[in-house]
């Protein structure tokens, strides 16, 4: 049960970061699909960091990997703001582009190094697990993870900043009619960069939470499994509302969680039904659950749609 | 002779061609760089090696039975592309190709296998099979409004498991790998025609005329019938196709069968042929639907053009798997197609730039003569 709750907690925390970020971004008016791409290259940043500075105390090393992912993923995500707001390109094939540059690169990056320290290594992964260990608390056998922690704070922060900051409520009016934001003076370009940025920051820490909530190393030749995407239909749920957004964050995690840890419930393994089913499980549900909620979706009257100065 | 050549410059089709030709070069470059930038010594060889495939063999038998392997993969490659380009020209982003495609294997794969079917009704299972899965897709779209790129995420994924369990039944015990097909069901085996002596190939199976002719009846279906026009105005706009009395929900959901449809052929293309197994423990999608997204962007979303893209694409994919392993990794060609695709994205911002150019000189020489005129009244 504990194992439970703990599971679900870190899912729920990476998904709460990422959708977090796509609202952000799409409050501003661009969609991001790219999020996916941005995880893998925050978690390349993250575990780099941890690869490269092995030996330093236990709170510098939370802060450098959080840095490290966050800055690989605010630069990675600058391909989508220069596209769609420089270049007014199609979002949904940027974002797509994205993921999969996401995942060639990391994995490119990754193997060079491997194979510069010795050529017969080929696999695509960074070691990390000492490493990792900076992350978590043992209370009771319960691992409180730092990242947990971060979800809640940056849930607050993007809360009070959509709602309560100039920023934010400037920020939103350039995804629901850019328009008449330019009219009053507010430099639509320059926040739906900052949208994106900031995606990109949040997205970036969602990857480096992702690729250490799992027990072995990750390979990154495997992306996120569609993560970024989980992230986004949990966005969807939560109808771009950062409290919202966190309870449907805890019911996507909770049924991700159960792929790991259902064969502690003799209940379910009663049911005896093959481990796949589980596996399917969080997509099944964000399936259905997107079906029942998009009807009525309060989705940012102008998200995806390029903003021309000229155009009326 | 000026007029005539800004006429060229400024057709549609010749300017698409050279978006597509500016994104390949650039993809290139960047690629280049990279590979500068992981080992110095040997990038100039390896990008040759990527752009050269099979020419990296010397002896003529070697490279027509290596080029044989490449377009055994063009098809499957090709009819993802179209299944891409299909769903694009009626404004649906049919990401969810690769699940299309991961069904169609799957349903080609069990009816050939544990059922024994001859080979055209396992082409036919796989079409119904994809052509369900991009079903739902228009399903949740047409009726409850669900953005078709997420919802064609999280099917690829439920559909990925779901073949992984239904071939599980049809596995080689010793491998996490599908029987061979040859082996255990020969009537399966997509018949070859003669082009299996002719490319030194057993793979090469009439797959690969197929999907060329799929390539044409699209541009036919698409260009010259009522239903693409219908298609393509719902693409346009939705609702101003359906005040003009088309039934644009009905057009959804047909549209993503079809496109569908053209996934799963695809992979009953590749699988039918006996050129690789399934493996029932794979844990992400295979690339080919997303490749297709590439090819189709590449060529120009026009189906002629994807023939050469989709061959373009594989070339340098298979040409990855040439590069010498002790510096480079064979994604380096994932990286490649990526960044193309990144690239196409541009390709609107850059015929914009282009016929504003164009315009400009047009006035610029208006405006020459014009003022010449003017000093001849003088």
């Amino acid at each position: 049960m504990i194992l439970l709750i703990q599971y679900t907690l870190i899912f729920a925390s990476v998904l709460l970061l990422v959708a977090l970020g796509g609202c952000i971004s799409e409050h501003s008016g661009v969609i991001n699909l790219g999020l996916e791409g941005i995880m893998v290259m925050g978690a390349l940043g993250g575990a780099l960091v941890m690869r490269y500075l092995p030996s330093i105390p236990t709170g510098m090393m939370v802060l450098a990997v959080v840095l490290g992912s966050m800055l690989v993923g605010v630069i990675y995500s600058l391909l989508l703001a220069f596209a769609a707001v420089n270049l007014k390109a199609d979002q949904t094939l940027i974002g797509t582009a994205m993921n999969m540059l996401g995942t060639a690169a990391a994995t490119v990056i990754v193997k060079a190094i491997n194979t510069a320290e010795d050529p017969n290594n080929v696999s695509s992964t960074i070691s990390y697990i000492d490493q990792k260990k900076a992350f978590i608390i043992n209370i009771g056998g319960f691992e409180f993870n730092w990242f947990m922690l971060m979800a809640v704070i940056a849930l607050i922060l993007v809360y009070v900043m959509l709602y309560k900051t100039r920023f934010g409520l400037r920020l939103m009016a350039c995804g629901e009619h850019p328009q008449a934001a330019d009219s009053v003076g507010i430099n639509v370009y320059k926040m739906r960069y900052a949208g994106v940025m900031l995606s990109g920051i949040l997205g970036g820490l969602g990857g480096i939470v992702y690729i250490t909530a799992g027990v072995s190393e990750w390979k990154f030749e495997n992306g996120v499994a569609g993560f970024g995407f989980l992230a986004l239909a949990v966005m969807i749920f939560g109808q771009w509302k950062p409290t919202r957004i966190a309870l449907a964050a805890l019911l996507f995690g909770l049924f991700r969680a159960l792929s790991n840890v259902y064969t502690g419930f003799a209940p379910l393994v009663a049911l005896n039904l093959p481990s796949t089913v589980y596996n399917m499980l969080p997509y099944i549900i964000s399936l259905l659950v997107l079906a029942l909620t998009s009807k009525k979706s309060r989705a940012p009257k102008a998200e995806g749609v390029p903003y021309d100065k000229g155009s009326r | 002779m000026i007029k005539e050549k800004k006429s060229l410059l400024a057709r549609e089709g010749v300017q698409t061609f050279l978006s597509s030709l500016l994104c390949i070069a650039l993809g290139l470059i960047i690629g280049f760089i990279a590979l500068l930038i992981i080992n110095p010594a040997g990038a100039g060889s390896a990008i040759i090696t990527v752009l050269k495939n099979y020419l990296y063999y010397n002896r003529a038998p070697l490279i027509i039975k290596n080029l044989g392997n490449t377009l055994v993969k063009v098809s499957p490659l090709l009819m993802c592309s179209l299944a891409v380009l299909f769903a694009y020209k009626a404004g649906l982003f049919n990401i969810g190709a690769a699940g299309q495609y991961v069904l169609g294997a799957g349903a080609s794969l069990y009816c050939a296998l544990a059922l024994q079917l001859p080979w055209y009704v396992c082409l036919l299972a796989a079409i119904v099979a994809g052509a369900l899965w991009g079903g739902i897709v228009g399903l949740l779209k047409s009726y409850c409004n669900v953005n078709e790129v997420i919802s064609g995420i999280m099917l690829n994924w439920i559909g990925l498991y779901l073949v992984n369990m239904l071939l599980s039944s049809v596995k080689d015990p010793a491998s996490p790998y599908t029987l061979g097909l040859s082996k255990n069901a020969p009537g399966a085996v997509l018949p070859s025609l003669g082009l299996d002596s002719l490319l030194n190939n057993n793979r090469a199976t009439i797959a690969i005329p197929l999907a060329v002719v799929f390539a044409i009846i699209v541009w036919i279906v698409l260009d010259k019938t009522a239903f693409g026009y219908e298609l393509k105005a719902t693409g346009l706009n939705k609702h101003a196709a359906k005040y003009a009395g088309m039934k644009e929900k009905k057009n959804i959901i047909v549209t993503m069968m079809i496109s569908g449809a053209l996934a799963a052929c695809g992979a009953a293309f590749l699988y039918l042929t006996g050129f690789e197994e399934w493996s029932c423990t794979q844990t992400s999608v295979p690339g080919m639907g997303f490749n297709g997204i590439a090819a189709a962007f590449l060529g120009g979303l026009n189906p002629i053009g994807t023939i050469f893209a989709s061959y373009f694409i594989e070339h340098i994919t298979d040409g990855g798997s040439f590069v010498d392993k002790t510096m480079y990794c064979a994604q380096i060609s994932d990286f490649i197609s990526a960044v193309i695709i990144y690239l196409c994205g541009f390709v609107l911002f850059f015929k914009l730039t282009m016929n504003n150019w164009l315009t400009r000189r047009k006035e610029k020489a208006a405006a020459k003569q014009n003022s010449g005129k003017e000093a001849d009244a003088e």
